[in-house]
């Protein structure tokens, strides 16, 4: 609030002579600045909510990373099945929620859990349940939005998915090249490699360069982040290049806690030495933490309903489509009936709409610009 | 009129007191004694002289310092777990290519391979030929039913060839051993438990060759999931009745028990390889240098590599060898001649011409 009026006092000082009236110095400052602050306080009220699901074999320290990435013991009743009673196991996906709030802030923290893959003899498709889940939960959220009531759309759809690769190949192999081709048009895959302190660190170059190259040459689009806005500042564009190069990130997770240089850190306890998992010279765990929470964790959730699930109700619509054209049937199991490919004039009609928009968001730019001059 | 003269006034022959170390291999004692400067051996119940039936083993030795040794050991286990540096690092030369040089065609072979290569090392005037048997792309598919069905066809054949050239009236003096005398089985440090492929492999090849598991890249796990992880190993084991080397049935006698309980105890052993050395503690030692220290490879603390390495080559070498003799061998060749009716000369393919009849 007091930024809202230090920058109304410099707009007055600047423009205005010091004889203007009160309903004058309105006409000049409008006041929508303040819409950020507005949306914050409102969404600090309803509180955020996040999806992510983690899949990966058993015994590549997922739940671990889980832990010490929300500082929360979501796994304190797990028990781990036998290779035997593990014979007949098929995967499936299990999900913990746990309330999070930090500063007034609060999270509903969804986990998805998949244990079970990648784990079989032969894992033909064992993606397969992972996919179907995807995609009931955006099907669910696709007739969510098209009911009646839509004021309280509880949003299920999974918003990133930590794939973890193991540390022990020479990079991917076949099982996780078909998962996450399998997967990449539906979530945001973010690819890591863990257990990292099993790597030295140029052991751990390599296998990152091998990683990224695979990743070129199969076509697999894991989540990239998005580009700076060229307006800001050095240092925040220096931390995001060097976030660019670091992935995918090496990571390191511990559920104890250690004594090590005198503080009590979160690490691992070796007969030669001790792994700190928040020490950045030793594992990329805080640039995880940092990019999915603090700095990424809404632009994954918009990719998720802005790409995601906007692919996945085209797809679903034009199905329909066929579909009607095929059968000639009117009853829909939505409610709404899809609109026809639009013809010729339609097309038109949208194109000008689009050119007007395109206007009114230059007009928009070019007023930013000037108070922003103007603030300088 | 001859009495029987009594032994004791019979002449003792002359020979040396027997020190109390091992007699010289040349000096044969005379049977009959020249002087009187024979002192009583009285050694042992029986015996009245020194014969020399000890100096055998000394016998024994030079001729297999003549001869030298086969080894040939199996290693197996999914792309990356370290094989060939294990492999590289136990016998301290570069005897196993390693992996990361393949291109990335080459990388996952749709079916298990079988690679093997030879060398020869020597110690101590002893030589030694190796064979590292190398099976890429096990366990490395999405699909991985029946991969160790290469490995149990090749382990099989190398049986027939032995049992083939034994067979033959017209036999060479050495009968060269391909078999496969240790299988080394990798297992990936999960911390969890045995994976269903690891399952699987062990209960259809622990019948067939002496299989010793090993817990592989052993750095990514601390001392307590150490233990956990390797009671969890060997229980489950137990569950599915797989009998890793050295087998309990194959125990001769008391000592033997003992020691091999003490390996069982100790197995599946946990180990990092690695053909790096560095400077720590003073002196220079194989490792693994990361930022939060040096994984020390023949340290005891760190990890159990020189357990395994003594247990394999400095004590249980030559049993290894033999209980694939005589037991493993000696399974096949029951069954192959029971197949045939015990009568019919072996052939393998049903090519060859048949040379010989048993």
């Amino acid at each position: 609030m007091d930024t809202m009026m230090l920058q109304e006092k410099l707009v007055e000082k600047l423009l205005c002579p010091r004889t203007r009236t009160t309903r004058q110095k309105d006409k000049q400052y409008v006041g929508f600045a303040t819409l950020p602050n507005q949306v914050h306080r409102k969404s600090v009220k309803k509180g955020f909510d996040f999806t992510l699901m983690v899949a990966g074999e058993s015994g590549l320290g997922k739940s671990t990373i889980v832990n010490s990435l929300f500082l929360t013991d979501l796994y304190k009743d797990r028990k781990l099945l036998n290779a035997e009673e593990r014979i007949n196991q098929t995967v499936e996906i299990t999900k913990h929620t746990v309330d999070i709030e930090e500063k007034g802030v609060k999270l509903k923290l969804t986990i998805v859990d998949t244990p079970g893959f990648g784990d079989a003899v032969n894992n033909n498709e064992c993606w397969k349940p992972i996919t179907d889940y995807i995609d009931q939960q955006f099907e669910q959220y696709f007739r969510d939005e098209s009911g009646l009531n839509r004021k309280n759309i509880l949003d299920n759809r999974v918003h990133c998915c930590l794939y973890f690769i193991p540390p022990f190949g020479h990079g991917l192999r076949p099982v996780d090249v078909e998962f996450m081709k399998a997967l990449h048009e539906k979530v945001n895959i973010i690819p890591l490699i863990s257990k990292a302190d099993c790597l030295t660190p140029s052991e751990v170059k390599k296998l990152k360069g091998r990683v990224r190259d695979e990743i070129e040459h199969f076509g697999i689009k894991v989540y990239q982040f998005p580009e700076c806005d060229s307006d800001e500042e050095e240092e925040f564009k220096q931390m995001d290049k060097e976030l660019k190069e670091c992935t995918p990130f090496a990571v390191i997770g511990s559920n104890t806690v250690v004594e090590a240089r005198g503080q009590r850190v979160r690490g691992r306890l070796y007969p030669w030495g001790i792994v700190e998992v928040e020490n950045q010279s030793h594992c990329d765990f805080v640039k995880l933490r940092n990019m999915l929470i603090r700095s990424h964790m809404h632009d994954l959730k918009d990719v998720t309903c802005d790409v995601h699930y906007e692919n996945y109700r085209a797809n679903c619509i034009q199905e329909m489509t066929s579909k009607l054209a095929q059968d000639n049937r009117t009853d829909s199991p939505l409610p709404i009936l899809p609109l026809p490919t639009p013809d010729v004039e339609t097309e038109k009609l949208i194109k000008m709409k689009d050119e007007e928009l395109k206007r009114m968001q230059e007009m928009l730019e070019k007023m930013q610009q000037q108070m922003h001059e103007k603030d300088q | 009129m001859s009495d029987i003269v009594p032994p004791e006034v019979r002449p003792k022959p002359a020979v040396p007191a027997k020190p109390f170390h091992v007699a010289p291999p040349n000096s044969v004692p005379s049977p009959q004694g020249m002087g009187g400067e024979g002192q009583g051996s009285g050694r042992g119940s029986a015996l009245l002289g020194y014969i020399g039936i000890d100096t055998i083993i000394e016998q024994m030795r030079k001729k297999t310092m003549k001869t030298g040794f086969d080894f040939n050991i199996m290693v197996v286990g999914q792309s990356g777990l370290g094989k060939s540096t294990l492999v590289n690092t136990l016998f301290k030369s570069q005897v196993s290519r390693r992996s990361t040089s393949w291109s990335r065609d080459e990388k996952f072979p749709k079916t298990v391979e079988i690679k093997s290569v030879s060398h020869v090392i020597e110690e101590g005037g002893v030589k030694m030929k190796l064979t590292v048997i190398d099976t890429p792309g096990f366990g490395d598919q999405i699909n991985n039913e029946n991969c160790w069905e290469p490995i149990s066809k090749y382990i099989n054949e190398q049986y027939e060839k032995f049992l083939k050239e034994e067979v033959n009236i017209a036999r060479k003096k050495r009968i060269p051993d391909t078999r496969v005398h240790c299988c080394l089985y990798f297992i990936s440090p999960t911390g969890h438990s045995l994976r269903q492929l690891d399952i699987e492999f062990m209960k259809h090849l622990s019948r067939v060759v002496n299989i010793i598991p090993v817990i592989a890249k052993s750095d990514t796990l601390t001392l307590d999931e150490k233990t956990e992880f390797k009671q969890r190993v060997r229980k489950e084991l137990e569950a599915c009745g797989i009998e890793c080397y050295p087998q309990k049935e194959f125990d001769e006698d008391m000592e033997d028990k003992s020691d091999n309980d003490k390996i069982r105890e100790a197995m599946p052993f946990a180990v990092v390889g690695s053909d790096k050395e560095y400077q720590a503690s003073g002196k220079r030692i194989l490792g693994r240098k990361t930022p939060w220290g040096v994984v020390e490879v023949e340290n005891p603390n760190h990890c159990e590599f020189s357990l395994l390495r003594d247990f394999m080559i400095r004590s249980h070498l030559q049993d290894l060898k033999e209980v694939t003799h005589n037991i493993h061998y000696e399974t096949y060749r029951a069954k192959r001649l029971n197949d045939n009716g015990g009568l019919h000369p072996i052939s393998s393919s049903g090519q060859d011409t048949q040379e010989s009849n048993l």
